[in-house]
């Protein structure tokens, strides 16, 4: 009796000696280089997939640290200047008592990225190396990081929000600081990270592993 | 083994046209037997391969003149009004993008210029120019396919979903601080949201892409 989850009951196209245009589904005989349909690149996987995926991921590390150390704020109230980071934002809207909206930015600019550089890296390490993790896990892995990605920029978007709103004369006016603009960056290379990912590969690994 | 094979020699000498690979396993299906108003997952991996719906060109051509419309609301209108000590300050999605443009900001002021606004609204642009000809019946304009992989690769960079929960976040930062009154904008961004949610339902890209190709002269 065979296992109907068992990864050699689905005929893929690479084996059935076709190529599958990844935008648009259109599929074509082995070999063809452009598709047919709507001219986009075609190949059976992505083997340059992993060096995007890395050459991205780090950029999106290095541009992290600035946007962590920096000040995102510049905050003039009545002469007095100050300043703060990602983190002193949150802590502040903690003392505000406002603990949701504190935990939306807590989440959606600390914990979703660092994850996501975790999870993309993980999910990178894994390909063509046999797996303890089934690849629906992994892809669900990946199906979340592709989601979440771009709810990073909420910070940004704040930032430039109160800066806009902010410029009451002397009474009080918010600058941006450096950290908005590699916060930004970071989130963007993330995305292009998690993008130029080929899923495939993903359940290649289970393919091999079951036969 | 031996189901899989035959189903490689019953489909691949006849119509490769009703075949569909599955975009993240690569996973073969056959694109009839996915019922009309239904929802066809792959049997692999469960990724949402097309969900056929009936007369959806028309609604797709509805959905996205209303998003036209709710955006260009949405821009310039002001979304936020700040009231302290007398002093009073609008902001508009103008204004936030504005705010950017001194200095080292500029380059930040473009991208949010690009993620709030021009990418949205060459997105809606590509869809109506793919879709509207169809759902009148006509062949696709010239040009289409392209317009509608634009369309497709700009799906993540249009943000104005992200920018409204940017919009709450910041009247809490600010709310202890001065009195904060929602502008006109704030609802048509929310609307907008509700139709993009709505328009992601009803547009299936494989089924789009079939149809320019069936009816498409270019
Ligand atoms: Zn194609
Ligand atoms: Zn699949």
């Amino acid at each position: 009796m065979e296992n109907p989850g068992n990864a050699r009951n689905y005929l893929t196209a690479r084996e059935a000696g076709l190529v599958s245009c990844t935008t648009c589904g259109k599929l074509h005989p082995a070999g063809v280089k452009t598709c047919l349909r709507c001219g986009a690149t075609l190949a059976s996987r992505d083997t340059q997939s992993l060096q995007k995926v890395w050459a991205w991921w780090i950029a999106g590390v290095i541009a992290f640290i600035p946007a962590n150390t920096y000040p995102m704020l510049k905050t003039a109230t009545l002469g007095s200047q100050s300043e703060s980071t990602l983190l002193g934002g949150i802590v502040e809207l903690l003392h505000h008592g406002s603990l949701g909206i504190a935990g939306i930015v807590f989440f959606a600019s600390i914990v979703i990225p660092a994850s996501k550089f975790l999870a993309i890296a993980y999910l990178a390490l894994g390909i063509g190396r046999p797996h303890r993790s089934s690849a629906h896990l992994r892809h669900q892995v990946y199906e979340v990081v592709e989601f979440v990605g771009r709810w990073s920029m909420i910070d940004v978007f704040v930032v430039a929000i109160l800066t806009a709103l902010v410029q009451l004369g002397s009474a009080a006016s918010i600058h941006p600081g450096i950290a908005a603009v590699s916060f930004a960056l970071s989130v963007a290379f993330t995305m292009l990270s998690a993008q130029s990912f080929d899923a495939r590969l993903i359940w290649d690994a289970d393919k091999d592993q079951d036969q | 083994m031996e189901h899989a094979l035959n189903f490689a020699h019953n489909s691949l000498g006849t119509d490769l046209t009703d075949l569909v690979a599955c975009p993240v396993c690569d996973t073969l299906h056959r694109f009839s037997t996915i019922p009309q108003g239904g929802r066809g997952r792959c049997k692999r991996c469960h990724h949402v391969l097309a969900t056929p719906r009936p007369n959806a060109m028309t609604r797709i051509v509805m959905l996205a003149i209303t998003a036209t419309i709710l955006m260009m609301a949405a821009i310039s209108f002001p979304f936020l009004t700040i009231e302290t000590h007398g002093l009073r300050q609008q902001a508009s999605v103008i204004d936030t993008i504005l705010a950017y443009s001194d200095g080292l900001m500029v380059p930040l002021s473009l991208a949010m210029a690009a993620l709030i606004v021009v990418l949205p609204l060459t997105r809606l642009t590509a869809i109506l120019y793919t879709v509207a000809p169809m759902a009148l019946g006509h062949h696709p304009v010239r040009g289409a396919t392209r317009a509608f992989r634009l369309a497709e690769y700009l799906k993540p960079w249009a943000m104005a979903e992200v920018f409204i929960v940017g919009v709450a976040v910041a009247l809490v930062k600010v709310g202890g601080l001065a009195t904060l009154t929602i502008g006109p904008a704030f609802w048509a961004f929310a609307a907008l949201v509700l139709i993009t949610i709505l328009q992601d339902n009803f547009m299936s890209s494989l089924i789009i892409w079939k149809t320019l190709e069936t009816r498409g002269t270019t």
